[in-house]
């Protein structure tokens, strides 16, 4: 996205560099259709732009509030076997991930 | 309800039910075996249940009639079936959110509102079909099964909570939880003829909904009464600590509103129909039928008593937009958490491959198109250079809609519209056309920016098809709500002589 282009396009190159940021193995087929779909959707959300928003503040959430505090008390979670039950793979008491790091890092 | 019927039982309201659990008309086993008889019979054709447990079922409801034997103390609802929407985190029970993502997920603990509802004694029947994540308005986007309208079973049953809709419609249960972000309760409430309500954000626990947009999901009920809705708003209503934007305030006084309603009068009420949304020179994509049923109820309105007047909010032209930024957005950082690493499926990992090749196989096999079209939407929303055009724009826009709610609040106690600017349409009609789609959300999004309550109750029939009409009040007066659904409930309902699902013609049995 280091050159973006004009506002209301998107073109098959971004959504295609957009999906690996999200993490998706898009395929061709998809990008294709994504790309043709999400033009039309840009389109129309792209009316935003049309309101007179000068001096407007964004609103983030429906109910004002800020830093919800609880006491700092220490309570039982979940057992640690019960979270793990859930997990795709799990070894000695821990999430089991694939390799992070390549081989010359 | 002597000598009750299979047939009486699931034809009943909730209410009804509730009733006769508690005289000891009837048993929980009794009435819970009905409705899975009649899921067995049906839900073939409906498929409004992605996961039935009639063991767990029958067991819990043998829980509350032993219980009772004994002469303890129970509340209302206990007994009473219910079905879960399957965004609705439930311990040990199977809960994908229409996801194959979270395929065989059996989570270690309940949303905070399961919990409630379990603690009342109801009995939980089974979770129902969505549109993935709780993106959609059909339920087509389900990854795993097509949900059909009791009306007409070619027609969709509106979404993203449409399992829980056509289940309350087709009497595969009597009443049920749905979550509403952008209309996911009102919309598909109103094309199957129930009663749905969006309660006002952060009145009803978040804990446990597996997240969409978190500024934007709640959970209401959707039910065949406004007395029903209001009951099983109150069972879920009330601050919840686990949720850092749960309202500390009392739970509200529902029911009573609803029963106060049902008496009919509306003197002094202001009420304000919305130009922006279907009024003259805003009809384009109206059904004419839906317009037609909607001036008629503004005139029954009338003639209860409520004097109305036309409302304008500009800025409710630009809700669609605003929420097809905001939404996204929100999807894409909340989606986030389906990594591969914690709960659900992981795709690739064979040894040779790194963790983010892994996860991006599991996100590529796991999500479906919709939910990778907004997690792309969102990411493009938010990504620098963007931000301020889109995402931030849509925040301001945001404020605007706000406002024009907060303005029409000095002139009027409620605001009034269509729920849907059409009727159910053909299953498949829209698949292709995301624009074409978030179209039906065009009347119920904007209270959803604004994190008002909001009503949908029938108000008629357009070639055959159920209507919804729309009433939204300001930020916790979700009573209003019921008081003037509940009112228009009971004229029409003498007017017609039977309950409006009572009027479903060559029902799908």
């Amino acid at each position: 996205m280091s050159t973006p282009s004009p506002k209301g396009q998107l073109t098959r190159d971004e959504v295609a560099h957009l999906a690996h940021l999200s993490r998706l193995a898009v395929s061709d087929e998809e990008l294709d259709l994504f790309a043709g779909q999400l033009a039309a959707v840009l389109d129309a959300v792209a009316q935003v732009g049309k309101a007179d928003v000068a001096d407007v503040a964004p609103t983030t959430h429906a109910v004002p509030m800020t830093n919800v505090m609880r006491a700092d008390v220490a309570r039982p979670s979940l057992a640690r076997d019960v979270v793990l039950a859930g997990a795709p793979a799990a070894e000695d008491g821990r999430f089991r991930v694939p390799r992070i790091l390549g081989e010359e890092q | 309800m002597s000598d009750v019927t299979a047939t009486d039982i699931t034809a009943s309201t909730a209410a009804e039910l509730s009733r006769a659990l508690q005289s000891g008309e009837v048993g929980s086993v009794e009435v819970t075996q009905a409705y899975l008889d009649r899921i067995a019979a049906q839900d073939g054709t409906i498929g409004a249940y992605l996961h039935v447990d009639a063991d767990a079922a029958l067991a819990a409801a043998g829980a509350v009639d032993a219980a009772r034997a004994r002469g303890e103390e129970l509340g209302p609802l206990a007994g009473v079936p219910l079905a879960l929407k399957d965004v609705v985190v439930t311990e040990g029970v199977p809960t994908t959110s229409g996801s194959k993502i979270l395929a065989g997920w059996r989570p270690p603990y309940d949303a905070t509102l399961a919990a409630r509802l379990k603690a009342a004694g109801t009995v939980l029947l089974g979770k129902t079909n969505m549109d993935e994540f709780a993106m959609g308005s059909s339920t087509e986007n389900s990854a795993y099964q097509v949900t059909r309208n009791p009306w007409d079973t070619d027609r969709i049953p509106g979404g993203s909570s449409g399992g829980s809709s056509a289940a309350v419609a087709a009497g595969l249960a009597p009443w049920a939880i749905g979550t509403d972000t952008g209309g996911s309760i009102r919309q598909p409430a109103a094309v199957t003829g129930l009663v749905g309500h969006k309660p006002t954000y952060g009145s009803v626990s978040r804990y446990g909904l597996i997240a969409f947009s978190s500024s934007l999901d709640q959970a209401g009920p959707m039910t065949r009464t406004v007395l029903d809705a209001a009951l099983l708003h109150e069972a879920i209503a009330g601050h919840d600590p686990l949720d850092s934007t749960s309202i500390d305030s009392p739970v509200p006084v529902l029911a009573e509103a609803a029963r106060r309603g049902a008496g009919g009068d509306l003197s002094g009420l202001k009420v304000g129909v919305v130009t922006e949304l279907g009024g003259e020179g805003h009809a384009d994509g109206y059904d004419p039928g839906v317009l037609a049923r909607f001036a008629e109820t503004v005139a029954l309105l009338e003639s209860l008593g409520a004097e109305v007047r036309q409302v304008s909010c500009p800025a409710f032209d630009l809700a669609l937009p605003a929420y097809y930024l905001i939404a996204p957005s929100e999807a894409s950082s909340n989606l986030a958490r389906f990594d591969g690493v914690r709960y659900g499926v992981r795709v690739g990992d064979d040894g040779g491959r790194d963790l983010d090749e892994v996860m991006a196989l599991t996100r590529e096999q796991g999500f479906g198109p919709e939910v990778k079209r907004r997690i792309i939407l969102g990411t493009y929303a938010l990504s620098s250079g963007y931000y301020e055009a889109y995402y931030g724009q849509a925040q301001k826009v945001r404020t605007l809609i706000t406002r024009d709610f907060t303005t029409a609040w000095d002139d009027v106690d409620v605001l009034v519209s269509p729920t849907s600017p059409t009727v159910a349409w053909s299953i498949g009609a829209r698949v292709d056309d995301p624009v074409a789609m978030y179209a039906a959300d065009l009347c119920t999004l904007p209270a959803s920016l604004a994190g008002v309550p909001a009503i949908s109750v029938p108000c008629g029939l357009s070639d055959g098809l159920p209507v919804g009409f729309q009433v939204m009040a300001p930020a916790l007066a979700d009573d209003r709500c019921y008081r003037v659904a509940a009112a228009l409930e009971a004229a029409q309902d003498a007017a017609r002589g039977h309950t409006f699902l009572a009027g479903m013609e060559n029902p799908h049995s």
